[in-house]
């Protein structure tokens, strides 16, 4: 043992020359490159592999636009990743999809869907809406009986085998020709079979589903006498159409009173007294969405009401929040002070709920009759917390001040404590108040740091939903506007009720809407960054 | 390494690609739909997802006598009319939808839903059902299943029904109770719950026209009826009968809890009442006048989506096969709602809570589909909000009329 042993040593003892060891490093190094070799190959094949189904998928949809870029993109990545050159590439291409992805391909959608009538009645395109408009015209001649029928085919041409429920005679139309009496095969009371025609079994039926639903039999000659159509490819019934449609005027004519409908251009067939038939469909209306949300009046008033109270609350709750926060965090600065990790946590708590939770038992808390508030500590006073419209915005600041201020407690903490203690005893030195000290050096120097993150809260209260939808759910309602928005309402809240609330649901307004906070948003965020770097440079 | 004008090209086709890519997801197609192998075969049907296991026998007998396969998909209650609505056009829906029928004006609207016709069998459903599966004179939906709301009584306090409004509340006092009756409302009030009381007093949202159906050009609600309500519910709500601050939780607590004897509401809340306990009884609305109180019928059914490329199948299932006594008795045991079919529903009413609510329900009128009615909702429930916390009855009954018909013009 000690034998092996030691001349193990031995071999491994021998000095290195120069050369060895340039040699040993060059084949450290070539390990390394081999590992990041391989790894690169792993992450590409995974790409390529995903690449591949969604080609695969997408050659099933013919979706040819689709399936050529997936390609183009794959081949490019792989190409980047495999080349030696493309080094700043690398870095940049997982961001830049991801941005691509899941920024500008969603505000681009949004701002194309604001400039289109999308919404309740502007649901799908022009053909849907043709086929859905003439389906809804056909009505059932009236007393008309329930006519057994068969389906028949000749040639790929359908035709229907009818029993007539009276007399119990078979007759055979197709949709070219009317019925005319014919000698049948009967089963049970009911003509199954003809001469010169197949019978189509169920399956068949299915399979030709759609010519079935499109097969409808003149009664007569006189088409005023409706046609035989059936649903289930069993029973047929006797439908006459109030609408025509004529392709080549573009026109829909109601049979019954003899008005004629034409496409307005607004996505919907509109008769000259200004009546539409619904559902019409999508159509690009330019900037029409943006206009009405800034001039229509039923809109305007409470968009404006709603866009003031969303900038007081983002303000408010920073300002509440920061302050607060401050103030808790430069009391715990104070050595003097005692039991202080027990009162961190009890300040961090609520910080530790979801902030949703939280919201939804503060709602039970503020119930006019029956909430907490009123009922045990006001002893029974029935103050409308979230009823009355200037009560509820309070109520609305001041829970989410209760949500918030933990986490600006929790920075500022961080923030003094980077602030060296010579600054303070330099300003003592110098004479000045605590006050002086606190608004003069340490205000400024705290907000260099922290002002970032007081914009970072700014934009996430704008767009407070959870607590807006949980508290107060907007309300109380504002009594007499066109959408259902309420005096606590923020712009989110507010978009989210016209796009999803109620039976006229209108997603161009609402995409319109979000395009308008979006550049508000971004404008604000411009602002104070440049603000901030200004800031920085003080320093 | 620079990068140079030619990577930045590169970048951003790359940016370009990905944008279609994460569109394709969503982007319609109406080639593809026409020529999948199997559409023929299968039928796809979204159903909320509770009621799943209630369907699955019938589909699965279905797929046997047909070889038409059944997908059931299991779908949230709360987003299936959305989902439906944004999905059929692009072709990628289902064939068929499970639903209620005040949704009908919506999809009749968006031309997402077709006909179904039910021929000689109209006639073997309650003719409520039938009332709300029609729409503008067309039947677009399979019924299964009718749901109003009636009396839920605490029969261990009070045992027998009230006669009359007032004769509620005074049993209830006579009881000992703080609040003998409760409904529920909210902050923006509850019209549908208090509907019963507002038909009392002969004031209904819409007329019919000569078949029955809702004719919005005929707004009835602020005729000296809804006034004389509007009146009766400053009132209630002054007396505390009717408080907007019980919501769902808090009438439910409160009647659970014995603190209340009568509680309008639906047979959803009929479960949650027996397992606290309470030894439950269903009575007629009490009315506040002569006439009846009538709630609204909530119906609900299938309905064939009109991009179905399976039409035939679809209406063969929905009208041959769930229209059957069978399948909706068994769809009741599943939801214990009275069944549409009135022969399927005779049999489930030997169940004495099912037969309450059908004699309720033989009162009740169909919630109105028609989109008009979107109109009333906006403003009907924060006006009835407004009068429950003392604003002037007639004022903002007042008001609402003229909103409601400045509306729907």
């Amino acid at each position: 043992m000690t034998d092996t042993l030691s001349t193990a040593t031995d071999e491994k003892a021998p000095p290195q020359t120069p050369r060895q060891r340039s040699a040993a490093r060059m084949a450290d190094a070539a390990g390394g490159r081999l590992r990041w070799l391989v790894l690169k190959i792993v992450m590409l094949a995974i790409v390529d592999a995903v690449a591949l189904y969604a080609v695969f998928v997408l050659f099933l949809h013919n979706e040819w636009l689709v399936l050529t870029l997936v390609t183009a993109v794959t081949i490019l990545v792989n190409w980047i990743y495999f080349s030696r050159k493309q080094i700043p590439a690398k870095y940049l291409t997982p961001g830049i999809i991801l941005l691509v992805v899941f920024q500008i391909f969603t505000l681009s959608y949004t701002a194309y869907i604001g400039l289109t009538n999308y919404g309740t009645g502007h649901n799908g395109s022009k053909d849907q809406a043709i086929a859905s408009l003439m389906r809804s015209s056909l009505v059932r001649v009236e007393d008309s009986p329930t006519f057994d029928v068969t389906v028949v085919e000749r040639v790929g041409e359908l035709g229907l085998l009818v029993t007539d429920p009276t007399d119990g005679e078979a007759s055979l139309g197709t949709n070219l020709k009317p019925l005319e009496p014919v000698d049948a095969t009967m089963e049970g009371g009911k003509a199954v079979a003809v001469d010169g025609w197949t019978t189509l079994t169920f399956a068949d039926v299915l399979a030709r589903s759609n010519e079935v639903e499109e097969l409808a039999v003149p009664y007569t000659d006189d088409p005023n006498d409706g046609a035989i159509r059936t649903q289930d490819g069993q029973k047929g019934y006797l439908y006459t159409s109030t609408l025509v449609y004529d392709a080549s005027a573009d026109t829909m004519t109601d049979t019954t009173t003899g008005t004629v409908y034409t496409d307005d251009g607004e996505g919907a067939f509109t008769s000259e007294s200004g009546e539409q038939l619904l559902p019409g469909w999508q159509v690009f209306v330019g900037f029409d969405n943006f206009v009405r949300a800034l001039t229509d009046t039923t809109i305007r008033g409470p968009l404006l009401a709603v866009t003031a109270w969303t900038f007081v609350f983002a303000i408010v709750s920073v300002a509440t929040t920061f302050f607060l926060g401050l103030l808790l965090a430069m009391l715990f600065q104070n050595t003097r002070m005692r039991f202080k990790n027990g009162y961190r946590i009890m300040l961090i708590l609520p910080y530790a709920f979801p902030a949703f939770l939280s919201a939804l038992i503060w709602a039970g808390m503020m119930n006019k009759s029956f909430g907490f508030i009123n009922q045990v500590l006001l002893g029974g006073a029935e103050i409308g917390w979230l009823t009355d419209p200037w009560i509820a915005k309070f109520s609305v600041l001041l829970v989410n001040l209760w949500l918030g201020f933990p986490y600006m407690f929790l920075v500022c903490m961080g923030a003094l404590q980077g602030i060296p203690e010579e600054v303070n005893e330099a300003g003592v030195m110098d004479g000045a108040s605590p006050w002086q000290i606190f608004r003069r050096i340490k205000l400024p120097l705290l907000l260099v740091t922290v002002t970032p993150l007081l914009i970072a809260s700014f934009a996430f209260n704008f767009n407070n939903f959870n607590l807006i939808y949980m508290l107060t759910g907007g309300g109380p309602r504002f009594e007499d506007t066109a959408i259902p928005a309420g005096h606590t309402d923020l712009l989110i809240s507010m978009v989210y009720k016209v796009a999803f609330t109620g039976q006229n649901r209108d997603y161009g307004l609402a995409s319109a809407f979000t395009i308008l906070i979006f550049i508000v948003v971004a404008v604000i965020a411009v602002i104070s960054f440049r603000k901030t770097k200004a800031l920085e440079e003080l320093n | 390494m620079k990068v140079n004008k030619k990577s930045w090209l590169a970048l951003g086709g790359l940016a370009v690609a990905s944008i279609v890519l994460a569109g394709c997801a969503g982007s319609a197609n109406d080639a593809g739909s026409t020529d999948e192998g199997d559409a023929t075969s299968t039928l796809t049907v979204w159903v909320d997802s509770e009621r799943v296991d209630a369907l699955k026998g019938a589909a699965d007998a279905y797929s046997e006598k047909t070889g038409v396969k059944v997908d059931l998909v299991g779908k949230d209650t709360g987003k299936i009319k959305d989902d439906f609505i944004q999905q059929a056009p692009t072709g990628k829906g289902p064939d068929v939808v499970m639903g209620a029928h005040d949704w009908l004006g919506e999809l009749s609207t968006n031309g997402v839903v077709a006909p179904i016709e039910l021929g000689d069998t109209a006639g073997d459903y309650l003719p409520v059902a039938l009332q709300a599966s029609t729409y503008e004179g067309t039947t677009y939906m399979l019924p299964y299943a009718v749901e109003n709301i009636a009396i839920l009584r605490n029969a261990d306090i009070i045992p027998e029904p009230a006669t009359s409004f007032d004769d509620m509340i005074a049993k209830g006092q006579a009881a000992g109770l703080t609040s003998p009756f409760v409904v529920q409302q909210g902050v923006e009030g509850d019209p549908y719950h208090l509907y019963p009381f507002q038909t009392a007093f002969g004031a209904p949202v819409f007329g019919t026209d000569a078949e029955g159906n809702y004719d919005p050009a005929d707004l009835q609600i602020g005729n000296e009826g809804g006034f004389q309500f509007a009146t009766w519910l400053g009132a209630q709500g002054a007396a505390g009968n009717v408080n907007t601050d019980v919501d769902g939780d808090i009438a439910k607590t409160k009647f659970t809890e014995g603190e209340a004897a009568f509680w309008l509401t639906g047979p959803w809340n009929v479960g949650v009442a027996t397992d606290a306990g309470i030894n439950v009884a269903i009575d007629p609305i009490p009315s506040p006048t002569d006439a009846a109180a009538q709630p609204f019928a909530g119906v609900k059914g299938f309905f064939v989506s009109s991009e179905s490329d399976n039409k035939v199948a679809a209406n063969d299932f929905l009208v041959n096969y769930i229209g059957t006594e069978d399948v909706q008795l068994e769809l009741f045991k599943a939801g214990n709602v009275l069944p549409a079919l009135t022969a399927a529903a005779d049999t489930a009413a030997a169940d004495p809570i099912i037969a309450g609510f059908q004699t309720v329900g033989a009162d009740a009128v169909p919630m109105p589909a028609i989109p008009a009615m979107g109109a009333v909702w906006q403003y009907w429930g924060i006006a009835e909000a407004a009068i429950i916390n003392g604003a002037d009855p007639t004022a903002t009954w007042q008001k609402l009329t003229d909103d409601v018909s400045a509306a729907i013009k």
